[in-house]
């Protein structure tokens, strides 16, 4: 027992010992803890927090686009769509069954929902079918007690109730890419859309409204708990634009399938009523996403769908661009009304020849300027662009809006181009040859305009000298209308452009006009001027044949056709241009543009009854 | 040995004499500790008895009548047959290394179909008893005999080699911390330990390079930076401090502890359950329930200091220590004071082997109350 004893004196010690080392490190852990709990207890608190809520986005309802009179061209329409949360069905196969006895599935679309069910996380919804018709919706709806884990909601999609008609002004939404990512967090959003082209590209900001915000809590997976606060979001706001999208839809139907773009203007105010480009695309298509196929279709397609050939399209303006030369020429008081010339059909310049399109018939023989407007004779501008010299006549081009981008709420709008001496040199290194002027003078060379830039020519021309610029989009409703200033004076005299104008007349209604067919029908008068805008240099040969004829020659060699125009000539308001790419003759789109022209005014109410007969014979059921 | 058995008025006791005579405010102790682990359980159910706190109601329960039947087992009953325990515990884990069960990267079950057996777990107990029978018979001047030594060194490094290789670092670390405690509470010399903690200093290299796996690498790595790899394997060391310090000084209520409830937190019902009491009821919580222990381990303490026997002292001491050895890893571990090693909060997380294994213990601990004046001899034989 002794020994014993011994045993038990050390034990006792050593217990002793190791009790108050357990008793310092329970001092330890209960100072960690008074570290961890009351002095760093705020930051784990903010860290918890953070942890715990996430912030939501609301996308905003996109603001609608509205023409002139209030018709929606594009809208929100509600996408029905029924979803599937895998966790909250036991048996996915059968649900799917059911479904598909209700909603159209094809089967491949059945395995697609299987297979992005096992793939996703159990609480997480599977879409299984979108734009539902209300009937296929209203049926899911009824029987979801049957329908373990279905459950269905309305999102919304972009809407284009016109189709191809406004496409080109309009624009489309589609899926935000990487580039357009701005650190605005909206764009993040999976299925958002924006602007890509057109007003909904321009008005983007405007349209898309301002985000609200949803405080929920979520797990460590993700999964919402519940919502903790809700901020609702500011809705777009809509936009008017100036079209008038039953002109716009009359227009494409009338230019069909040819390769064309036709501009309708106000003369006052710049307002475009109807801009077309033909062929045309369906904006919804880029919405929904396009296939490879069908995006290669469009972009080879040789008639160019997706390019607005009425503000990208870039041709010679050919004898359109003659009144600037007038101009021009009385402007810098070189030549005036009573300017003479002798046509005999060509003009030599050193040892070259340059024709007259009456060429072949002997020439026009002598003509004063508002004549040589009406009849179109190319020497009378060859004479007339080498007395003025091409830097006065580019002057006066650039006055009338060519060779810049026209200020229009629209993407991808070119400048053309408007030659000078300076330029030629700047770019090709040559000086500037004096048959260049020539046939600047009779708008071919180097000279690019657009149709729209031929529509704000034709108005300046129009509405006595003022320099409108051309609107697409009238107002963004619920912002303050910018005040629209009345247009500056070009400075130009008013006997110079009555002259310019009374030829323009002559053009449609005189006895020698380019475009006598094309006189309307009634009281009104309209004026235009042809244009013939040449796609490939004529060879001596064909010209010996006495030239082209249209069906020999393949469609890629044709000439453009263009024509601008305004009405009533007298008292003008709408001024219109229209290019049909190789279209033959400036005559024929001017038969085109008659076509146009009474329909305009047909939709004028003031006018309506003096157009007479035409106007009776195409009823309202014809109109768009 | 006759005398001895004059000596002792208990040595026939009846059951009745016996139960009137458990320490029945240690037993509720641990109820209370154990009560704190429904509730958290129950919390951890996100407020519903399934599926940790009905289960680990019945465990607590049936492992309560072990523990009352162990504890009313005459002393050198266990005296005798610790050996025997002890051998059974390494066949165990022997099995377990040739016919365990796979779970969680780790190979640590037997399956006795009725259920899934941890015998590492039961291996801290028998341990403790042939260590306790070993050194009992061991004489004061013996133990400072080197060669004595080498018989219980080999007891403890076999199945702790055995565990390591499961791998369960945890209670590896724990096994040989209990037995290092028994060697110096049966009074080893002084200069032993350091040079055994000089020895486990040179030998962490080479236990690093060749001993630990890489995910036990990792944890260490991980203990030392956890931020550098927060959504990783630091989200649990991160996750766990963030929860606790958030939970301040009164918690955020019962059931409304946000990092648990939305499963921040890993393992709420069963490393990390102290951190859920932390969040749910703030460092108020966590000292009430670091009371319970502490209480826990003076009672333990002063029935080992009260034995008359060396066997019991160092079982009691023994089971006590092993005891207090879980929840300070646990608690530094989910605290941040130590790597995260898998062990569980005794009494409270959710698992039903420790916790047995804990109420045999404390039944032991019990037994050598009951049992305290028992004298025994040195040798095995002392009561024929």
């Amino acid at each position: 027992m002794d020994r014993d004893a011994d045993r038990r004196r050390s034990f006792t010690r050593r217990a002793a010992l190791l009790g108050a080392g357990q008793l310092s490190l329970f001092g330890a852990l209960i100072g960690r803890m008074y570290y961890l709990q009351v002095e760093e207890a705020d930051q784990y608190q903010i860290l918890a927090e953070e942890n715990r809520i996430n912030l939501r986005l609301l996308a905003p309802p996109r603001g609608r686009i509205l023409d002139r009179f209030g018709a929606e061209v594009a809208h929100n329409r509600r996408n029905f769509r029924v979803l599937l949360t895998p966790e909250q069905t036991d048996d996915p196969n059968q649900t799917m069954a059911r479904l598909a006895a209700i909603v159209n599935l094809p089967d491949e679309e059945i395995v697609r929902v299987l297979r992005e069910m096992r793939r996703q996380r159990p609480f997480i919804s599977v879409t299984v079918a979108e734009n539902l018709t209300w009937e296929e919706f209203a049926g899911v709806n009824v029987r979801l007690p049957e329908l373990a884990g279905v459950h269905t909601d309305v999102g919304q999609v972009r809407h284009y109730p016109f189709g191809d008609r406004l496409s080109h002004i309009v624009g489309y939404v589609a899926a935000v890419s990487e580039q357009e990512l701005t650190g605005e967090p909206l764009l993040e959003l999976p299925n958002f859309r924006i602007g890509k082209v057109g007003v909904e590209k321009v008005l983007e900001t405007k349209l898309r409204g301002r985000a609200g915000s949803s405080r929920v809590e979520v797990n460590a997976y993700g999964r919402i708990i519940r919502e903790l606060r809700r901020q609702e979001g500011e809705p777009g706001h809509d936009a008017v634009l100036t079209v008038d999208s039953e002109l716009q839809g009359w227009l494409m139907g009338r230019l069909g399938e040819e390769s064309a773009a036709a501009v309708v203007l106000d003369v006052h105010t710049g307002e475009v009523l109807a801009m077309t480009s033909t062929p045309s695309y369906d904006p919804g298509a880029f919405n929904r996403g396009l296939s490879a196929k069908a995006w290669r279709a469009l972009t080879e397609h040789p008639r160019k769908p997706l390019v607005n050939k009425a503000t990208a399209g870039q041709y010679p303006p050919g004898s359109v661009f003659k009144m600037l030369v007038a101009l021009a020429a009385m402007d810098a008081g070189i030549a005036g009304p009573g300017h003479r010339v002798f046509c005999n059909g060509k003009m030599r310049l050193g040892n070259h020849t340059f024709h007259c399109w009456r060429d072949k018939y002997g020439g026009h023989g002598w003509l004063e300027m508002q004549d040589a407007i009406e009849q179109s004779c190319d020497v009378y501008f060859y004479d007339l662009a080498k007395r003025v010299g091409v830097d006065r006549i580019s002057d006066m081009a650039q006055r009338f809006g060519l060779g810049q981008v026209p200020p229009v709420e629209l993407t991808g709008a070119r400048a053309g181009l408007v030659p000078t001496r300076a330029w030629k040199l700047a770019i090709t290194g040559k000086p500037w040859q004096q048959g260049e002027t020539l046939i600047t003078g009779i708008g071919q060379g180097y000279i690019l305009t657009t149709p729209l830039q031929l529509a704000v020519m034709t108005a300046r021309l129009a509405n006595g000298g003022f320099a409108v610029e051309p609107r697409i989009v009238r107002s963004v409703l619920g912002e303050a209308a910018a005040p629209v200033a009345s247009p500056p004076s070009l400075g130009l005299s008013a006997a110079a452009l009555k002259l310019v104008r009374d030829g323009m007349d002559g053009v449609v209604n005189g006895k020698r006009g380019t475009a006598r067919k094309a006189a309307l029908d009634g009281e009104i008068r309209m004026a235009g001027k042809t244009g013939t805008a040449q796609v490939r240099r004529i060879t001596k040969a064909e010209r010996a044949k006495g030239g082209k004829l249209a069906e020999d020659t393949p469609w890629e060699e044709r000439d453009h056709a263009l024509f601008v125009a305004y009405a009533p000539a007298d008292a003008p308001r709408y001024a219109a241009a229209l290019v049909i790419e190789h279209g033959g003759s400036g005559a024929s789109a001017a038969l085109v543009s008659k076509e146009i022209m009474t329909e305009v005014l047909r939709r004028d109410p003031q006018r309506r009854a003096a157009l007479g007969r035409l106007a009776g014979r195409l009823g309202p059921g014809q109109a768009g | 040995m006759a005398l001895g058995r004059e000596f002792d008025p208990r040595e026939r006791l009846s059951l009745g004499q016996k139960l009137a005579d458990v320490n029945w405010l240690l037993v509720l102790l641990l109820c209370l500790v154990a009560g704190v682990g429904f509730a958290m359980l129950y919390s951890a159910g996100n407020g519903s008895y399934s599926p940790w706190a009905s289960r680990q109601m019945l465990r607590f329960g049936l492992g309560l009548v072990l523990l009352l039947g162990v504890a009313v087992v005459d002393i050198r009953f266990w005296y005798r047959h610790a050996y025997v325990l002890y051998a059974v515990a390494l066949l165990l884990l022997v099995a377990v290394e040739v016919a365990g069960v796979v779970g969680m990267g780790a190979r640590r079950w037997v399956d006795l179909g009725l259920f899934q057996l941890q015998p590492s777990e039961l291996m801290k107990v028998a341990l403790i008893l042939a260590l306790a029978r070993y050194f009992h018979g061991l004489a004061h001047e013996d133990i400072g005999r080197l060669p004595l030594l080498l018989v219980p060194a080999a007891m403890t490094l076999v199945p702790v080699a055995l565990v390591v290789r499961q791998p369960d670092l945890g209670t590896a670390l724990l096994i040989s911390m209990s037995a290092l405690g028994l060697f110096f509470l049966a009074g080893v010399r002084w200069w032993k330990f350091a040079l055994g903690l000089a020895g486990v200093v040179g030998a962490v290299p080479l236990a690093w390079q060749y001993l630990l796996h890489e995910y036990q690498r990792q944890r260490v790595l991980i203990f030392l930076n956890p931020e550098n790899d927060p959504l990783g394997a630091g989200y649990h060391a991160i996750q766990s401090k963030i929860a606790l310090g958030s939970g301040g000084l009164f918690g955020k209520g019962f059931l409304q502890g946000t990092q648990s409830h939305l499963n921040f937190l890993p393992e709420r019902q069963t490393d990390f359950i102290f951190t859920m009491l932390a969040e749910e009821f703030g460092l108020v919580g966590c000292l009430v329930l670091l009371g319970l222990y502490l209480a826990i381990l003076a009672y333990g303490l002063a029935i080992a200091l009260r034995a008359r026997s060396q066997f019991a002292r160092l079982l009691a001491a023994g089971v006590t220590l092993t005891f207090f050895l879980y929840l300070f890893i646990n608690i530094a571990m989910v605290t941040g004071l130590l790597p995260v090693v898998g062990v569980p909060l005794p009494l409270v997380s959710y698992g039903g082997t420790a916790m047995l294994t804990l109420l045999i213990g404390f039944g032991l601990v019990i037994s050598c109350y009951v049992h305290r004046d028992v004298a025994m001899g040195l040798r095995p034989d002392f009561d024929g």
